[in-house]
């Protein structure tokens, strides 16, 4: 296949989407960091949040450009659920998803843990996804 | 094996003890006679010698009330003369901050040190102030003693089997010299028929010679011992006849054990007291079994040291073991495969033995068959409901049964004297997992139809109940009981539930446990729809764990420490079908009395999952004890052996850890992540327009100057003052000066600290200028014209100021923040506060409050709220700052000095409280819980810094937290559960210490076991805090129909557990029967209403206190207390400190107990409202409120007079009464008809119908169609 834009952006969101693993396993040591009690949840990770929307979305764009509607599709769903995260969260919060005094409700721990997990693997997926494209 | 298995089976006839050559026999038991009064004395030698070992061992072991004795402080600065008296000018005030330089800090370092030298010698100081507890120490410490030989039995028998045999035959004869045949005639089988009843009992007649009562708990003891297989038959008796004593099983011993521990713990005095009141006859038989049982436990106490040292050989013999025997009960475990058969064979023989018995004296078998009788009609009584007829039932085979049982039971009672009072000493039976098959008295019936199931398996042998009849089973179900039916026979006034007091007691005396009347109590079935007095007479009780009277001894206060089901289910899934709530309700930090304090340089916790050692360990052996939560063994250090309470060696488990279920721990440097910090107070002023008129800071300035002194801490102290309006104020006040220096930052956006050393002062060194600030703040801002306020910058920087050291922020602010970081808009739609529909804005409107309390948090220092506004102020955000740095909050709704002087005196009293209250510094506490047991969700003031860990900045004695928890793993291989929390602070004296409370629970299989340990108060406070979560995630309406929906599916669920009940009723367990009124007044509240007017702020206190309330509080809150007091009578008083205290029972909050006659006090725990009806007697008016009539009471009265009339006495002992039970003090409102704050009064009488909600009726027949549904 010729190096159209397509090829580009599949490449670079192989890339990306290296980085996406790297912060979903981040988040998964993270949440068991903090279940096992070995740090604050002040210092949870939510820095890495924002990033990894943006990248997530970035894909998006840029597959929508690239007129790839099936890998699209594929993404669409967890750009959703970004969207939805991102505008849940308190009014003027720079803190992302992660509300330090809450995160440590068993039910949020374990929901967040759950979709770092999910996100894990969907990232893997997509990543030999667009490696094998 | 069974030594003296030969002996007589009767051993009829003279004193002289038949002591058989058992096991050391000998040494014990010289003379017969002379044993007892020697035995009898041993608690008191023991006492005698304790002052003195106390007293060498103070360093190891202190206990202070909670007092800490004031450290002299050298360092207060004294020198700071009348020349710094200077007024202060305000011309003073140097407006560029930064101009202004400080003299530099040494001064201060210095004193601080020296001060913590001196400090560092106080620990002494303990002791002299602690003369109380010491004695308290030492009674303690003689049943230790006890208590300790007896586990060591224990182990004896775990040990050698033969040695329990030996026990039990050498027990017995001495015991039959006096009562030749009794046996027989006490080995009756229990008729459980009416349980409470039983118990109440107890007090009247266990411990004459008839006892029936007693057997109750001694049965639960059997089921723990025994097989679950084999329901075990205890028999009780006073002189146990002869039998052989050939049981080999461990299980014997275990079984003598359990009744050793389970005997009549309480003080025989008492009890003779009690009987002297309730059974004039009974009283000298009471006295006299006594004595005789003395002389018969002694010996047999002998043979148990004897086989103590033979089995273990380690043991002092030479201490001497007192023990004193009740009643020497023995037991059959599981002999008998037909329980109820067995039971009604001993019933024929005891009236014939009886008879046969006058030689000992006359006197005592007449009062025995009074009692006799008594019992019988009670026996009676159970019978009309059981309607079966008592006598037909015995049969020949029983009788051989008997004479089995005679030969297997193996015997043992004991409890020590008056003074002293037994302590669990089976650490096996105690602990979880040591028998796999043991079971305790709730998981041995078959759930359904529980009630009968129950009674069946726990029959309570009594002496004079020759019906026997399970009585109970059949009269139970439909008929509602009248809960306070004072007395069916003048023998059994003392009915627990009637007289919670009673209860307690009970509960106290260990030995007479109700755990066996708990169950068909708390469970039987009340039809919520007809039964209209459901109100208990006074507070409601916390009910009592279903554990053996030892370990509820042991167990930690429900004051401190609460469940909401103190019968924890085995798995999750039986949690789910009870429809309620698993949490606990925690007031860890709460003022005590009586704490015993512990210094020891290693604390003893388990490796591996650092569990504080606590009563409910079992001690393997003497070097190891295994952990109650996680099951590891753990070795006992060397120091732990030595007991400075006793100064003995090798008695671990008498340590006063391994006594007292809370305790308080001195931390050594371990626990330091860097020094103690000292006590530092920054007060943050409001002090704009709106302030002053509000005129809050005259009596802010009043209350601290008033109490300057007493604000704990130690010469360490600091404080610091900061006020603000549009700019925000700084306060040189160091040492030195001559008055205080004012300096201004106006530059709000990056607030900076002008002069960082010295605002925050030494409280001692600067006093003269903290007084001279003080005096003149108040009118320092009279003509401002400054209405805006800029609290976010002044809350930067009072976090820049405080975070070097950590520590307490108090804010007082009276409006809407409009400056600055953090400033608010108003939310509220004033259309919207009756509004049925959607609650909005309950969630804060800005994160900034939120993220500084979390800096705060991080940095130790707490932020108490003071909101007084007259308009809304957006409490809802800024009660962020505290609820993350585990602050409080108050509000003064429409507060203003002159115009509401309710409110006025209101803030006076919470800030006396709040300024000399304990207080604990960078405070941790953790929470854990028996494996498989995970925390779920926490709810109160803090910050959670892990799963099961809570960061709080400050601890205060009035906080509460409440925990929900879950069931990860099944728990059917343990049959006890332990929650143990952990709080670990900074004192105001700079001394790192831990509070630890443990809290022992029964598992059990079964739904209606569930139901019976449900506590209804703990779980309604559990669901209000869930209540409110679940408003502010999702939305009001929301939470209400969940609470709505607690109560329809639990009481759905027990009515399906319960198939005999009619569908069409509402039936509750006893247990439950004020759930749906709880959750009616919950639904009423401030915090849940709809429909009423309800201000956005006043709701969202409402909530903020709902989470962070400790449960007695917010019960009150919930249900307040409304008592009569225009006709306060004598009867049913109780006596106080030489006063007279009346007790006038709970009315309905309901306006058709108001008469026009009465006058009415109602008790909202933080606020008291004295309604006067129109047509209330002119004595009273005129007594009590001292006004001629009516007419002329004013409308804004706040205390009441001290008139020399009786009935003013007594209204006024009894609201101080109530004043004195909690630490708060609460306002006094006089309400009369057509005073405005009438509507106060009225929103609270929560059973009557308002234009926007049910009636209680109305309530509860609405829960019942949806329970048909």
């Amino acid at each position: 296949m010729a190096f159209t834009f397509a090829a580009f952006c599949y490449m670079l969101s192989l890339v990306l989407c290296a980085a996406l693993i790297f912060f979903a396993i981040w988040h998964i040591i993270a949440f068991d960091e903090l279940r096992t009690d070995f740090k604050s949840p002040i210092d949870q990770c939510n820095p890495l949040v924002l990033p990894e929307y943006s990248i997530h979305s970035l894909f998006c764009i840029m597959f929508l450009c690239a007129q790839e509607w099936l890998t699209l599709g594929l993404n669409v769903p967890l750009l959703f659920y970004h969207f939805w995260r991102y505008f849940r969260c308190p009014a003027d919060s720079s803190e992302l998803a992660y509300d330090p005094p809450a995160v440590m409700n068993a039910d949020t721990l374990s929901y967040c843990q759950k979709e770092a997990w999910c996100k894990l693997a969907f990232y893997l997926l997509s990543f030999f996804y667009y490696l094998y494209w | 094996m069974s030594a003296p298995a030969g002996l007589p089976p009767r051993p009829a006839g003279a004193a002289a003890a038949v002591y058989p050559g058992g096991p050391g026999a000998s040494r014990e038991a010289a003379a017969p006679q002379s044993g007892a009064p020697r035995y009898q004395n041993g608690p008191v030698q023991s006492r005698m010698q304790f002052p003195s070992g106390y007293g060498s061992h103070l360093p190891n072991y202190s206990v202070p009330s909670g007092h800490y004795s004031q450290v002299p402080s050298k360092a207060a600065a004294s020198h700071l003369d009348n020349q710094y008296r200077a007024s202060y000018y305000p011309t003073y005030y140097s407006a560029p901050a930064q101009n202004v330089m400080t003299p530099s800090v040494g001064t201060n370092v210095l004193n601080t040190q020296e001060s913590q030298q001196l400090y560092n010698k106080t620990p002494a100081h303990t002791v002299g102030s602690a003369e109380g507890p010491i004695q308290g120490a030492i009674s303690s410490a003689s049943y230790l003693r006890t208590s300790a030989q007896q586990s060591y039995s224990a182990f004896g028998n775990h040990y050698s089997t033969p040695v329990s045999s030996s026990v039990a035959s050498q027990g017995f004869p001495l015991n039959s010299d006096h009562y030749t045949m009794p046996v027989v005639s006490s080995a009756m089988y229990p008729n459980v028929s009416y349980p409470p009843v039983a118990a109440g009992s107890v007090y009247g007649q266990a411990f004459t010679s008839q006892t029936l009562p007693a057997v109750g708990q001694f049965k639960e003891t059997n089921t723990f011992s025994s097989q679950s297989t084999s329901v075990p038959h205890s028999l009780q008796q006073h002189v146990p006849v002869g039998y052989n004593t050939t049981l080999t099983t461990i299980s014997s011993a275990q079984s003598i054990q359990d009744n050793l521990c389970r005997n009549l713990t309480g003080s025989v005095a008492k009890v003779n007291n009690q009987i002297n009141t309730d059974l004039a006859s009974g009283s000298c038989v009471a006295t006299l079994t006594s004595t005789f049982l003395l002389t018969g436990a002694d010996a047999s106490f002998g043979s148990l040291q004897d086989i103590m040292c033979r089995s273990r050989g380690g043991i002092d013999s030479s201490q001497p073991v007192h023990s004193v025997s009740q009643s020497v009960l023995f037991t059959k475990p599981g002999a008998g495969t037909s329980a109820s058969s067995a039971v009604i064979s001993s019933v024929r023989t005891p009236a014939p033995s009886l008879s046969s018995q006058p030689q000992s004296s006359p006197s005592v078998t007449q009062s025995s068959e009074l009692a006799l009788q008594e019992g019988m009609q009670y026996g009676g009584y159970v019978n009309n409901q059981a309607s079966s007829a008592p006598a037909p039932l015995s049969s020949s085979s029983d009788d051989e049964e008997e004479d089995e049982e005679d030969e297997e039971a193996a015997i043992d009672s004991s409890s020590t004297t008056s003074s002293a009072s037994p302590v669990l000493n089976n650490y096996d039976a105690l602990e979880g997992g040591g028998y796999p098959e043991t079971r305790s008295v709730t998981s041995s019936p078959v759930p359904a139809p529980s009630v009968p199931q129950t009674s069946k398996a726990s029959k309570p042998f009594g002496y004079g109940y020759p019906t026997l009849q399970p009585g109970y089973q059949n009269a139970a179900p439909p008929a509602p009981v009248q809960p306070n039916n004072p007395g069916h026979h003048p023998g059994f006034q003392h009915y627990p539930q009637q007289y919670p007091g009673v209860n307690q007691l009970s509960s106290s005396l260990g030995g007479l446990s109700l755990q066996h009347s708990q169950q068909p109590e708390s469970l039987r079935p009340v039809n919520l729809t007809q039964d209209r007095n459901i109100l208990p007479v006074s507070s409601v009780p916390a009910p009592v764990p279903n554990l053996n009277s030892d370990l509820r001894k042991l167990n930690c206060s429900p004051d401190s420490f609460r469940c909401t089901l103190t019968n924890i289910p085995q798995t999750q899934a039986l949690l789910n079908k009870a429809k309620l709530p698993l949490g606990l309700l925690l007031h860890p930090f709460r003022d005590l009395t009586q704490l015993p304090v512990i210094t020891s340089s290693t604390i003893v916790r388990c490796r591996s999952c650092r569990t504080y050692i606590n009563p409910f360990v079992s001690f393997i052996d003497q070097r190891r004890w295994k952990c109650n939560l996680c099951y590891r063994v753990n070795d006992v250090p060397e120091e732990f052996m030595y007991n400075p309470l006793t100064r003995s060696y090798g008695e671990p488990h008498k340590r006063p850890e391994v006594q007292n279920s809370t305790v308080e721990f001195i931390a050594s440097s371990d626990y330091m992540l860097r020094p103690p910090q000292p006590a530092v107070y920054l007060f943050v002023l409001d002090v704009s327009h709106n302030a002053v008129e509000a005129g809050y800071l005259t009596i802010v300035c009043q209350s601290l100057l008033e109490n300057l002194d007493k604000l704990p801490g130690d010469s360490r102290t600091r404080i610091g003052f900061i006020t603000f309006d549009s700019t925000v104020q700084f306060y040189n006040l160091q040492e030195g000066l001559s008055q205080p220096q004012m300096l201004i930052v106006s530059d709000i956006d990056e607030i900076f600290l002008p002069t960082p050393d010295s605002l925050l002062v030494n409280l001692h060194e600067s006093k003269e200028l903290i007084k001279d600030l003080l005096n003149a703040l108040p009118n320092m801002f009279t003509n401002t014209r400054e209405t805006h306020s800029a609290l976010g910058p002044a809350l930067q920087a009072a976090f820049k100021l405080m975070s070097p050291t950590g520590g307490r922020i108090s804010v007082f602010q009276t409006q809407l923040p409009s400056l600055g970081a953090g400033l608010l808009h108003s939310r509220e739609d004033p259309n919207q506060r009756s509004s049925t529909k959607v609650v909005q804005h309950l969630g804060p409107a800005t994160d900034f409050y939120k993220k500084l309390a979390l800096d705060c948090s991080g940095q130790q220092t707490a932020v108490d709220l003071f909101l007084l506004s007259s308009q809304y102020s957006d409490l809802a955000s800024l009660a962020c700052m505290s609820k993350y740095s585990a602050g409080c909050i108050y509000y003064y709704p429409s507060f203003h000095r002159s115009h509401n002087p309710a409110q006025a005196e209101k803030l006076q009293k919470d800030l006396k409280r709040y300024l000399t209250r304990k207080i604990g510094f960078e405070a941790v506490m953790r929470i854990r819980c028996t494996k498989g047991l995970s925390i779920h969700t926490f709810h109160g003031n803090f910050f959670v810094r892990s799963t099961d860990l809570l960061s709080l900045a400050n601890v205060n004695p009035d906080a509460g937290f409440a925990v929900q928890m879950s069931i990860e793993e099944s728990l059917t291989d343990t049959s006890l559960v332990c929650f143990q929390t952990a709080l670990l602070y900074t004192s105001s004296k700079g001394e790192r210490r831990i509070r630890v409370h443990t809290l022992c629970l029964p598992v059990v299989s079964s739904l209606a076991d569930v139901y019976a340990g449900a506590d209804v108060q703990a779980v309604v406070c559990l669901l209000a805090n869930m209540a409110v979560d679940r408003s502010v995630s999702s939305s009001l309406s929301d939470a209400r129909d969940a609470l709505v929906n607690a109560v329809v599916d639990s009481l759905a669920a027990y009515m399906s557990t319960a198939s005999n009940l009619q569908q069409s009723m509402l039936i509750a367990p006893n247990s439950l029967k004020l759930f749906p009124l709880y959750i009616l007044a919950l639904l009423k509240q401030k915090a849940f209403r709809t429909g009423t007017s309800t201000r956005l702020d006043d709701r969202v206190y409402a909530m903020c206190q709902m989470k962070s309330q400790p449960l007695v509080h917010l019960m009150k809150m919930i249900h307040p207390n409304l008592y009569r007091i225009d006709k306060l009578i004598d009867e049913s008083t109780i006596h106080v400190n030489d006063r007279v205290v009346p007790q006038p029972p709970l009315q309905k909050l309901s306006a058709e107990k108001l008469t026009r006659e009465g006058a009415f006090l109602m008790d909202c725990g933080s606020i008291f409202y004295i309604w006067i009806g129109k047509n209330c007697s002119n004595n009273f008016i005129k007594d009590v409120l001292g006004y001629p009539n009516y007419a002329s009471v004013p409308q804004k009265m706040t205390q009441l007079p001290e008139v020399d009339a009786l009935s003013s006495e007594r209204t006024r002992s009894f609201i101080s009464w109530l004043r004195d039970s909690r630490p708060l003090s609460p306002v006094l409102q006089v309400i009369k008809d057509e005073n405005p704050a009438k509507t106060d009064f009225f929103q609270h009488l929560i059973e009557d119908r308002t234009e926007a909600a049910f009636s209680y009726y109305e309530f509860l027949l609405n829960i019942q169609q949806q329970i048909c549904k």
